[in-house]
């Protein structure tokens, strides 16, 4: 069967959507780091804006709520000087309403440039840039359990920031990775940036054996997962888990893969805790850790922006 | 209506015969194969010199969309698509709106199905009322009407205790229940478990969906003694589950798809919605066991599971399109393609959606069992004539059914299929000429 | 003119004696990246008077292009590093090769995001003239006419000596 280009990129290979890490070269992920390490100088100055995105519009289109991702697109395209619209499209059970794609086709024909999305389909970004006008630029703020790009960006900027070399690193990443994009994202930038071993950590029903085929090293064993690493990402523990019958309660599961300073202390003596938040205290970690001094959560989200800033700069650049 | 169909090589994959030979038909029936008598005045002249003529094609599974789901699929457009097909015969699912639970919408349905006088029409009859496997419909009523079997569609029924009671009930009377074997609990993903689905983030389908219930369905085989059509098996565990079943002497029959005979999960790509089907698409070695089953008898036929898609329903985010691809006008290309792939001769892959369909329908085709099927003279006219040479590409213009979605698009597949139909005999009616 | 008459160094020795008559006590020395702020580099080693006014500042034009939508982001955008207040300064801006105007329009527009100079002068090392913006240097140490396709660029050597490449547009 003809496998179709990653449609991310244009015929010279250069990124004009981001939809998912996955398939993207490690060139090009290293070039979002770097210009994103301008960025943040850029955020430094007293005039924090550079007109790169001038009288553009971007819309974010948050099918599904979120309040803080939504505000971190909105500064970083602010500080690029384009114009944004919030489209807040919760989705109603009661009517169907007008069509993911007729939405896109109206938004189109008030001339807008870039597309941030956020969606619970996973897949729901790549039907819009498959629909929307060549010059149209789509960035997925997180679809279904599928990808979350820009925080697997900045999660790796983070990394890069505080450990440098990714190639000698142990990374684990903690909690409800089958139902994560954060996780999903994380893994694919990962492996592709050579880090050589990353531990998916928690119970079976939460991390099923499935997922060594990303590539990562499946523990049910917070211990033998935690130990030796010079990264611990934790993941967020939502209530539908326990509904599902895949937990019986967040107080069992902080018992055995919360992070605690004992559990911790298994790790390397100067590995960082990353979340990408928000956190449940005493859920997925506890407090003395969140607010100690291996914790780089805060930074995650100054990087954050910047990362956004230098993914919207790329791919506004590039034509399709 | 006096019909020669000359210079053809006629294959009848039940008697063997492949050879050079003209056909005369007349008054619905075959008089003659082989030399024609020169006494012989034809109304119509069909020279089939370079094509095959074959019997016509027997469609276990092609969903109509009628009643109720007009929009999607009017019977006209249809039934022309399976006369374009080549498919005379067709049996379609109780799925519709409302479930086919009642004589009076079969009578309804049968009545403008011989009134086209495209293509034969066998319904299957709901199993339960309203599909909601519960109470039991009227299965001798139905099948006066005209029902070939009882089925619940895509809806599998969750109490065991009803499912071995209609089973009994139906193995009363002789009546053949057709079950598509997915577990009600396992079964709510929307794409195979596996590592595409788990890279892809979509809610999986495991194996013990299909497993699980097979081994129900076996169970309640072996209690009940109830005739038992399984459709669209799609893995290879369930293949080797029906094996031991048929080995154990067990009255199964069943069924694959074209889409899970050709394809696997890694065809879904970049989340392409004319994927989105059910069964899932599942991984290469189940692919593989489908196949080698299909070629060595496990599986009786190969359906094209017709399902048109309104463009709404599936031009959304995966997990939401509606599931479902065309296919009557790709069963015999798709048959020639696997035939072609798995070295058997073109009497062998014929034979699978010719009479070994008609096989599964066994005696609820009344009379027209010794002849459906098959070319024999005495026997109804149903033909196929197509030249197996020429090859066509799949695009959503070309298609006479309303669906247009279709995993064998050639924009995504970019190759041409193998076969195309040149005329299509109905009852002795020509119901179908492709354009010159 | 065939470029052999074009000797960086010894154009630098002209910038050197031209940027020598413009400098006045309280200045502050910018170069425009890369190829200004190596000549501002050489020039504060070279000249007493500049070495006293500290660290020149290195600007980048990068953020303020007007080629974006046809040329994507540049290269540079995190090389404008500025040591010293720009409020009130006397900029004495040094570039290697004038043509368009573009890229001083872009350096200036990215300098008043810092602060508002009290003035700034432009000199350069060679004006090669074509300008399609009304922006003139205080001093030039040559003019040089070249076919507009044809790019000039300063060039620096591990030893820190100067060459100017002309390259011919890619196929």
């Amino acid at each position: 069967m003809l496998m179709k280009r990653n449609p991310q990129l244009n015929a010279h290979g250069e990124l004009i959507h981001l939809l998912s890490i996955e398939g993207l070269p490690r060139a090009v992920l290293t070039h979002i780091l770097d210009t994103a390490g301008t960025f943040l100088s850029v955020n430094d100055r007293e005039v924090k804006k550079v007109p790169l995105l001038r009288g553009k519009s971007v819309f974010n289109l948050f099918f599904e709520n979120s309040t803080r991702t939504r505000t971190t697109f909105e500064i970083a395209a602010k500080r690029l000087s384009a114009d944004v619209i919030n489209l807040d499209i919760a989705k109603s059970s009661a009517s169907k309403g007008e069509s993911l794609l007729d939405t896109i086709a109206n938004l189109s024909a008030m001339h807008a440039d870039m597309f941030v999305v956020r969606h619970s389909e996973s897949g729901a970004p790549y039907l819009i840039a498959q629909h929307c006008a060549p010059h149209v630029h789509v960035v997925n703020a997180g679809d279904g359990r599928h990808a979350h790009p820009t925080q697997g960006l900045l999660d790796m900027y983070t990394i890069r920031h505080f450990k440098k070399d990714f190639t000698s690193l142990s990374v684990a990443i903690v909690g409800d990775i089958v139902h994560s994009r954060v996780a999903r994202s994380d893994i694919h930038a990962l492996t592709t940036l050579g880090v050589p071993d990353i531990r998916a950590v928690g119970p079976k029903t939460l991390v099923p054996g499935d997922l060594k085929h990303m590539g990562v090293r499946v523990c049910h064993s917070m211990e033998e997962g935690i130990r030796g690493a010079d990264v611990i990402i934790m993941l967020r523990l939502q209530n539908e888990r326990m509904s599902g019958a895949m937990l019986p309660s967040a107080g069992e599961f902080f018992k055995n893969y919360g992070l605690t300073d004992d559990k911790l202390a298994l790790a390397k003596p100067d590995a960082i805790v990353m979340h990408p938040g928000p956190i449940n205290r005493g859920v997925e970690i506890d407090s003395t850790v969140a607010d100690g001094s291996h914790s780089v959560i805060l930074p995650q989200v100054t990087f954050g922006i910047a990362v956004r800033m230098a993914v919207m700069s790329i791919i506004a650049g590039n034509d399709a | 209506m006096k019909i020669l169909i000359k210079n053809g090589r006629v294959i009848d994959p039940v008697s063997g015969r492949d050879e050079r030979a003209d056909v005369a038909i007349a008054g619905g029936r075959i008089l003659t194969i082989g030399v024609v008598s020169p006494d012989f005045q034809p109304n119509r002249v069909i020279d089939a010199a370079g094509c095959v003529v074959a019997p016509g094609l027997v469609d276990l599974a092609a969903r109509l969309r009628e009643p109720g789901h007009e929009h999607e699929g009017m019977l006209e457009s249809e039934l022309n698509a399976a006369a374009a097909g080549g498919v005379t015969s067709l049996v379609c699912p109780p799925d519709t709106d409302p479930a086919l639970d009642e004589p009076g919408l079969v009578d309804m349905l049968k009545f403008r199905a011989r009134k086209l006088s495209l293509c034969r029409l066998f319904p299957l009859g709901a199993l339960t009322r309203g599909l909601a496997g519960e109470t039991l419909t009227e299965m001798a009523e139905l099948t006066e009407s005209g029902c070939v079997g009882f089925s619940q569609a895509e809806v599998p029924v969750k109490d065991t205790l009803v499912l071995m009671r209609a089973l009994q009930y139906a193995a009363t009377f002789g009546y053949t229940v057709w079950l598509r074997p997915q577990d009600g609990w396992l079964g709510q993903g929307v794409a195979a478990s596996g590592a595409v689905a788990t890279r892809l983030g979509l809610s999986g389908v495991p194996v013990a969906a299909e497993t699980i219930a097979l081994q129900t369905i076996i169970e309640l085989v072996r209690i009940t003694g109830a005739r038992v059509h399984l459709c669209r098996l799609s893995s290879a565990a369930g293949v080797a589950l029906l094996r031991a079943a048929k080995a154990e002497g067990l009255a199964l029959t069943a069924d694959v798809s074209i889409n899970s005979l050709h394809l696997t999960d890694v065809d879904i790509g970049f989340f392409n919605p004319a994927m989105r089907l059910t069964p899932p698409l599942r991984q290469g070695a189940d692919r593989d066991a489908l196949r080698a089953a299909l070629a060595d008898g496990t599986l009786d036929a190969l359906c094209s599971d017709h399902t048109p898609v309104d463009a709404d329903a599936k031009n959304l985010p995966f997990g939401e399109a509606e599931p479902g691809a065309t296919g009557l006008e790709l069963l015999l290309s798709l048959a020639l393609k696997w035939g072609a792939d798995s070295g058997l001769g073109l009497p062998a892959t014929l034979a699978r959606i010719t009479s070994a369909p008609v096989a599964v329908l066994g005696d609820a085709l009344g009379s027209l069992q010794s002849s459906a099927g098959r070319l024999v003279e005495g026997g109804v006219a149903d033909v196929c004539v197509f030249d197996p040479e020429a090859t066509w590409v799949v695009k959503p213009g070309v298609l006479k059914s309303q669906g247009k979605h279709t995993p064998f698009a050639f924009d995504a597949t970019g190759t041409a299929l193998p076969g195309a139909v040149r005329a299509t005999v109905v009852a002795g009616n020509v119901a179908y000429t492709a354009a010159a | 003119m065939s470029t052999l008459t074009l000797d960086a160094e010894a154009l630098y020795a002209e910038l050197r004696s031209g940027v020598s008559a413009l400098w006045r006590p309280g200045m502050a020395l910018m170069g425009v990246w890369s190829g200004g702020a190596w000549l501002a580099e050489r020039l504060v080693a070279d000249l007493p008077a500049l070495a006293e006014a500290g660290k020149p500042g290195v600007i980048s034009s990068a953020l303020h292009r007007d080629d974006f939508g046809a040329r994507g982001l540049a290269s540079g955008t995190d090389a404008t590093k500025i040591p010293y207040a720009v409020d009130g300064a006397h900029i004495l801006l040094l570039d290697d090769v004038l043509f368009t105007g573009r890229t001083t329009r872009a350096v200036i527009n990215e300098l008043f995001d810092f602060g508002r100079p009290a003035s700034v002068t432009l000199a350069v090392l060679v004006d090669r003239g074509g300008r399609e913006l009304p922006i003139q240097p205080a001093f030039a140490a040559a003019k040089v006419a070249l076919p507009a396709e044809q790019k000039l660029a300063l060039a620096r050597d591990e030893a820190g000596r100067f060459t100017f490449s002309v390259r011919a547009p890619r196929g």
